[in-house]
């Protein structure tokens, strides 16, 4: 039998051909050239339905179009769809370990039998009908457990649905699992969970990413169509460039937070993974929205992203001339590597070919992100985890009084790394020290959003690699959990992504390249910031 | 939400047992299962606006007492009662059944976030401005972080560096019976918060059960200046306060439901020396006479201190009142500052409040208890019939229905003072609850004024004509025959009684017959009776009393 990482490059090759390429052979990874694939224009428009107009001027390089495609033509059902996912989940399961637990084959059948129902009944289906979703651990499922890979929530089962997955079950969405993470989001490998580490689908002595490594790594291994997982401070960018696969940091405020277990409350957002823009387009729209249950979700209106694709038919040769492409300076000093570099300077060159004009612009109040990261998410963080002390729901540790239960419940509870960010935070609100330390960051805080919105105003988009370098392998960063920390802090790795959160602002990350490692290296990823609420594809429309 | 209810059920049962986890060793759980008893064994009658009541000081103490002055500052939570809790859609009842009014919000699930609820902030604003308090127009929620079982978030949501208002006062009068005068109190701050679910503690102490009912319902906390100086004051600071919720609205104010609670700040210093006092926190005071009277004591207790050189006993802390003892006991001991920790709440945008909003809501409030004093002191009423009239605002809008139906304001206020207190004094229901109309009252008062009912029968009126009076079916449009009626309709049982007796002495043999079988002769003794009272005896009345005097055996 093949490995799994064989089968699934194999899977790769034979199911999207151009998804593994060389670096210079960008062009087909850009939004624009999702769509050149010829094959994809041929399908007849969809027998029926109301959103046929959408798919038949979207070209089906979606995954999930495809499938509502394959469906709507009756060419395949949902449970051979289901069927052919879960073979792969199984396959791939034992050695990639994304999911930390994987829905009962009978709900999912039955889930993907009454698709097939209501498409034999000429009904109505949503958009994301017979798409298998794989949601990370930390998002609120009421019919599984949802742990945020924390031993304190283990076996705990929600009472109630998190918006987000609520929205995708009601677009016809099955839910196939839950994915590993590090434990309630904090950490960028997926070693931090509680339960079991994932490994990198492109070489399984690698790690995936994280804290949505599970997320990603399913998608990467095919095991799912699409999935949410959830960025605080990169959650989503980075695994989705250690994995190879699209993943979209929506807008602070655009999908709602409810059901997705707090750990930064002003910094976390649900994100989407997806094989293609288009993918992650559409699994956002269908999450966003506001939202009555969460304060913090904005009114301001969902434009349809899918509308704003445009068929490659239509392009001109030059199709982004005009788009002003800003290059962050910062993102390509010391600290990161060179061929993370040569990807980026690449994939700008390849922009400009497209029409785009690049210069390279500079945040200065980038390196000030870092530490005010830290503050604010720690000190939220310690505030977000009180909640856990083991007297409602959760993990008790029996004790004679009080003090005792709350202490040995959360001892016991919490892993090295969650424990870490709450003594830091603790320390970070106390009584002298707030105003050095929390009120200070949030000034730090309203200097980069001011840095960002200049750039964004002399720019349309802002390019950055999405990560420093491409995955590491496991263990290499956690072995000295104290060595990890500090060369979190010493490099820049997670700068790329934590300003992006304390501005709010939306990023996509597009795979651009390959590093060495790996049997066919190890993927690359861009990151493409937009303004608020513009998620970043918008300026690829005509 | 009762799906969702349902669910958590399963989950895990409501009935949290910390078995044996929390024991009574801990002081704090002492203390509140103490409190818990206490307040059940409360006297205060509900929606009763409680008065405050005097007492007599010991005739050493008072010496002490004019050495020493109080300073004393007051806390005082109010509970809104708005439909639903103040971050969730969840209603709150009191006395419901434990954990039946909780939801994923309120009970602090993983993933649950806060909502404001808009209601909240109008109460606010209302309170703020009846309080004359500088409104924040921009404000924000803050975090205050403890751990503790009833709090399911491990912090409540509350304001810290920017409430809702600020730098207000109150005005009173004092009562005449206890002194009299007018007093401004200044108010420091008034800022929104949720509330925590309470503590069931087991018979024997050895495990304890959470009830989150009452987790984020809303509260206004309100701080006093510390201008007080005596029990009485302070007593009356919290009335007023009671009153003033209860015009506006915003809450039931009702101190045995935990509605209203007041936590007292104390200190006792010589006279004439500048620097305060150690201060002292007394807690569980479940009525506007604990609070006088807890005040007085503690007063007493450290004066007393004082006055033999052992001023340094007095210690920080925070102590009880034991209603049964009438005194108060050591609950804690400060042991330094505790750190909140508090920080802007992240899942709650801030509070803005628009110049027009405050002027819409400044324009909308009613009438409150000081404007209402002033109104009928000008009226020429005395201070007494002043405070009586305006502590209760159903009261208050009777009497003020009243004089817009054109009656005096003096005879309505005798009249609301006098026969109605008594009679619902007597039937124990308030003044909305009984049937006389502002209108008839007027009517009544104008029909004596005016001489077409004498003032002899209008003097006669006895109280429980007025109550049969209001318990009649009268419309407005039967008056004023419907008083004629009713006023010269003997309803006096013992009256009745006496002209029955009289018919049956006059008439032995027909009872004979009564008794006899021929029960159809009620009928006849009716009518003589009726014939007796000239047509004025109550019919009802009559057949009753009849009907007991002719079954009696003799």
């Amino acid at each position: 039998m093949l490995s799994t990482v064989h089968h699934h490059r194999a899977l790769l090759l034979h199911r999207r051909p151009r998804l593994i390429l060389p670096p210079k052979t960008l062009r087909l990874l850009t939004p624009k050239c999702l769509f050149t694939s010829q094959a994809l224009t041929h399908h007849p428009p969809p027998p029926t339905d109301a959103t046929a107009a959408a798919t038949s001027s979207s070209p089906p390089t979606s995954q999930i179009l495809s499938i509502r495609h394959a469906l709507l033509s009756r060419q395949l059902t949902a449970v051979e769809i289901t069927e052919s996912y879960l073979t792969r989940l199984r396959a791939a399961e034992p050695r990639v370990r994304s999911f930390l637990h994987v829905t009962e084959e009978e709900n999912v059948f039955r889930a993907a039998e009454e698709v097939d129902r209501k498409i034999e009944r000429n009904e109505e289906v949503g958009l994301l009908a017979g798409v298998l979703v794989g949601v990370k651990d930390n998002i609120c499922t009421a019919d599984m457990p949802s742990t945020a890979g924390s031993r304190v929530l283990e076996g705990y089962k929600p009472p109630f649905d998190a918006t987000a997955v609520r929205k995708v079950r009601e677009l016809g969405g099955i839910l196939v699992g839950k994915t590993n993470l590090d434990e309630f989001g904090m950490g960028s490998t997926t070693e931090g969970s509680a339960f079991q580490v994932t490994a990198n689908p492109w070489d399984e002595s690698c790690v995936p990413g994280g804290s949505s490594g599970g997320s990603a790594a399913a998608v990467s291994a095919r095991q799912c169509v699409v999935s949410l997982g959830s960025d605080t401070g990169g959650s989503v960018r980075q695994p989705a460039s250690f994995c190879g696969v699209v993943g979209l940091k929506p807008t602070y405020g655009r999908v709602s937070r409810y059901g997705l277990v707090a750990y930064a409350s002003s910094l976390d957002v649900i994100g989407c993974f997806g094989t293609s823009v288009a993918d992650a387009g559409v699994l956002l729209h269908a999450i966003s929205g506001h939202d009555t249950f969460d304060a913090t979700s904005s009114k301001r209106e969902v434009p349809d992203f899918t509308s704003l694709f445009t068929s490659s038919n239509n392009l001109k040769p030059r199709p982004l001339q005009g788009l002003r492409v800003g290059i962050i300076r910062e993102t390509l000093e010391d600290g990161v590597d060179a061929a993370v570099i040569s990807s980026i300077r690449a994939a700008a060159s390849h922009l400009e070919d497209l029409g785009c004009s690049v210069t390279e612009v500079s945040l200065p109040s980038f390196s000030l992100g870092l530490p005010a990261y830290y503050v604010l998410a720690s000190s939220e963080s310690s505030s977000n985890l009180s909640r856990y002390d083991g007297v409602r729901y959760g993990q008790q540790v029996a004790a004679d009084e009080l003090t005792s239960l709350y202490g040995g419940s959360r001892a016991r509870g919490f892993g090295a790394e969650v424990k870490r960010r709450i003594l830091m935070g603790t320390y970070a609100l106390s009584a002298g020290y707030y105003d050095a330390y929390y009120k200070r960051a949030q000034q730090v805080r309203t200097l980069v959003k001011k840095s960002f919105k200049a750039a964004l105003d002399e720019n349309d988009i802002l390019i950055s690699p999405a990560a420093p370098s491409a995955a590491y392998k496991i263990g290499e960063k956690k072995n000295d959990p104290l060595a990890m920390y500090a060369g979190d802090i010493m490099t820049v790795s997670i700068h790329l992504s934590v300003n992006v959160n304390l501005a709010g602002l939306p990023a996509l990350v597009l795979p651009c390249g390959f590093a060495e490692g790996g049997r066919a290296g190890l993927p690359i990823g861009l990151q493409m910031i937009g303004p608020a609420f513009d998620e970043v594809w918008n300026k690829f429309s005509a | 939400m009762a799906s969702l209810l349902y669910r958590v059920l399963q989950i895990r049962p409501f009935r949290i047992c910390l078995s044996p986890l929390i024991t009574k060793k801990t002081g704090v759980f002492y203390v509140t299962s103490k409190c818990l008893q206490t307040r059940s064994l409360a006297q205060e009658k509900p929606q009763s606006q409680a008065k405050v009541s005097t007492r007599n000081h010991d005739k050493g103490l008072d010496k002490i007492f004019q050495n020493y002055e109080a300073v004393i500052g007051i806390e005082t939570h109010v509970q809104l009662s708005t439909l639903t809790k103040a971050f969730c859609g969840c209603a709150y009842n009191y006395g419901s059944q434990p954990n039946t009014n909780i939801c994923p919000v309120c009970m602090g699930l993983p993933g649950a976030l806060p909502v404001l609820n808009s209601k909240v902030i109008e109460f606010a604003v209302k309170l703020g401005l009846a309080l004359n308090c500088k409104l924040s127009l921009n404000s924000k929620f803050d975090r205050k972080q403890y751990f503790y079982p009833d709090l399911p978030k491990g912090y409540q949501i509350s304001q810290f560096d920017i409430p809702i208002a600020t730098n207000g006062y109150i005005d009173l009068d004092l009562p005449v019976e206890l002194g009299g005068g007018h007093r401004r109190f200044g108010i420091t701050r008034v800022h929104m918060e949720e509330d925590a679910g309470k503590l069931l503690h087991s018979e024997g102490g050895t495990y304890s059960q959470v009830d989150l009912n009452r987790a984020g319902v809303p509260l206004l906390e309100i701080v006093s200046e510390p201008d007080m100086r005596n029990g009485i004051e302070a007593a009356e600071y919290g009335a007023e306060l009671q009153r003033l919720v209860r015009y506006l609205g915003v809450s039931n104010g009702n101190m045995q439901e935990g509605s209203l609670r007041c936590d007292v700040n104390i200190s006792v210093r010589p006279i004439g020396q500048s620097e305060f006092g150690t201060k002292v926190e007394i807690k569980n005071l479940n009525s506007f006479s604990s609070i006088s009277r807890a005040i007085d004591y503690e007063i007493a207790r450290q004066a007393e201190l004082h006055s033999q050189g052992l001023g340094d006993q007095i210690v920080q802390e925070t102590r009880l009142w034991e209603e049964g003892a009438q005194k108060t006991v050591t609950m804690r001991k400060k042991e330094g500052l505790s750190d909140y920790r508090y920080f802007p709440e992240p899942d709650l945008q801030e509070v803005i409040l628009t110049e027009e909003y405050v002027a819409s809501i400044h324009d909308s409030l009613p009438e409150l208890p000081e404007m209402k004093r002033k109104r009928y002191e000008q009226l020429g009423l005395s201070m007494q019939d002043v405070i009586f009239l305006a502590n209760d605002v159903n009261v208050a809008d009777f009497f003020d229905a009243t004089l817009a139906m054109g009656a005096e304001a003096k005879l309505a206020a005798n009249w609301i003072m006098g026969d109605v207190a008594a009679y619902m004094k007597n039937e124990k229901v308030s003044i909305s609850e009984i049937k006389l109309t502002p209108n008839e009252l007027a009517q009544l008062i104008d029909s004596i004024k005016s001489g077409t009912i004498s003032g002899k029968i209008g003097k006669e009126v006895p109280s429980s004509s007025l109550a049969a009076l209001s318990r009649n079916h009268m419309t407005s449009s039967s008056l004023p025959t419907g008083i004629y009626h009713n006023i010269l309709t003997i309803t006096d049982p013992a009256e009745i009684e006496k002209i029955i007796d009289k018919v049956l002495a006059a008439n032995p043999k027909q009872i004979e017959q009564y008794r006899g079988g021929k029960t159809k002769l009620q009928g006849f003794f009716a009518g003589q009776v009726m014939k007796e009272s000239k047509g004025k005896a109550n019919p009802g009345l009559l057949n009753k009393i009849l009907l007991e005097k002719l079954n009696a055996k003799s």
